[in-house]
């Protein structure tokens, strides 16, 4: 895999493609595995009408742009596409889109896995609960499990 | 330099944004919550809870002891919650 990785971030309100993301990585020369990852809104069983993402523009893509570089350096993907919506996402749509190819899976596999796993914890975004009733509800409060998911990669904390 | 607020830290200083001038003992991102702290209820409770606070000079993560001097913009909210 001597090209340069084809990276794509998108940070964006409307919704995204995700077959025609995954066919476009997997057209790439010597791809032999697509992984897709979707990221879906829940309503938490009839609670929620949906959420409201808050980010920071301009480091929020810059951000999701520099997991994507890491990811490149530590596998020899293809390509890596990643998308992430902000405003108003009802239950039931897609909120995150992680597409990762490469000659081989376990690479692909990898690469995407901590693309989410460095994005939910890295990417300055921030969800809001809108209830059933479309009224305001909580600010979604951060995951330790998703602090452990990302220490597992052993991020380099001097960069920060 | 330029400050910004996000989620409930937006919500509770009641600001997006704004131009500071913090004086010159203000030397790093902890100063400079210190420094914010001083100036109001609002700023106190939005900063109250110090530890959860993340902190981002020019788009950038850092911790507490990062200098502030030449920071063209300074960012401040909580821990993310996107994906």
């Amino acid at each position: 895999m001597a090209d340069k990785p084809i990276i794509d971030v998108r940070v964006q309100a409307g919704p995204f493609d995700a077959a025609g993301e995954a066919k476009r990585l997997a057209a790439l020369a010597d791809v032999g595995a697509v992984v897709t990852f979707t990221g879906i809104c829940r309503s938490d069983g009839g609670r929620l009408k949906g959420l409201e993402l808050e980010h920071y523009p301009g480091m929020a893509e810059e951000e999701i742009a520099r997991v994507a570089g890491e990811a490149a350096r530590r596998w020899p993907i293809a390509g890596a596409v990643a998308i992430h919506r902000h405003g108003v996402i009802a239950a039931g749509d897609d909120i995150v889109l992680v597409v990762t190819a490469s000659a081989h899976r376990a690479a692909a596999f990898a690469a995407a896995e901590f693309l989410m796993d460095w994005l939910k914890t890295r990417a300055p975004f921030w969800k809001r609960e809108i209830f059933a009733d479309g009224s305001a509800g909580d600010w979604v409060e951060a995951r330790a499990a998703d602090d452990h998911a990302a220490d597992r990669w052993h991020l380099d904390k001097a960069a920060e | 330099m330029k400050a910004l607020y996000f989620a409930w830290i937006r919500e509770r200083t009641g600001l997006a944004e704004e131009v500071i001038e913090p004086p010159a003992t203000v030397k790093t991102a902890g100063d400079l919550i210190d420094w914010l702290k001083g100036r109001g209820e609002e700023f106190e409770y939005a900063f109250g809870d110090e530890h959860v606070v993340r902190i981002a000079i020019d788009r950038a993560h850092v911790q507490r002891d990062a200098p502030i001097e030449g920071a063209r913009e300074i960012a401040f909210f909580p821990p993310m919650t996107g994906g």
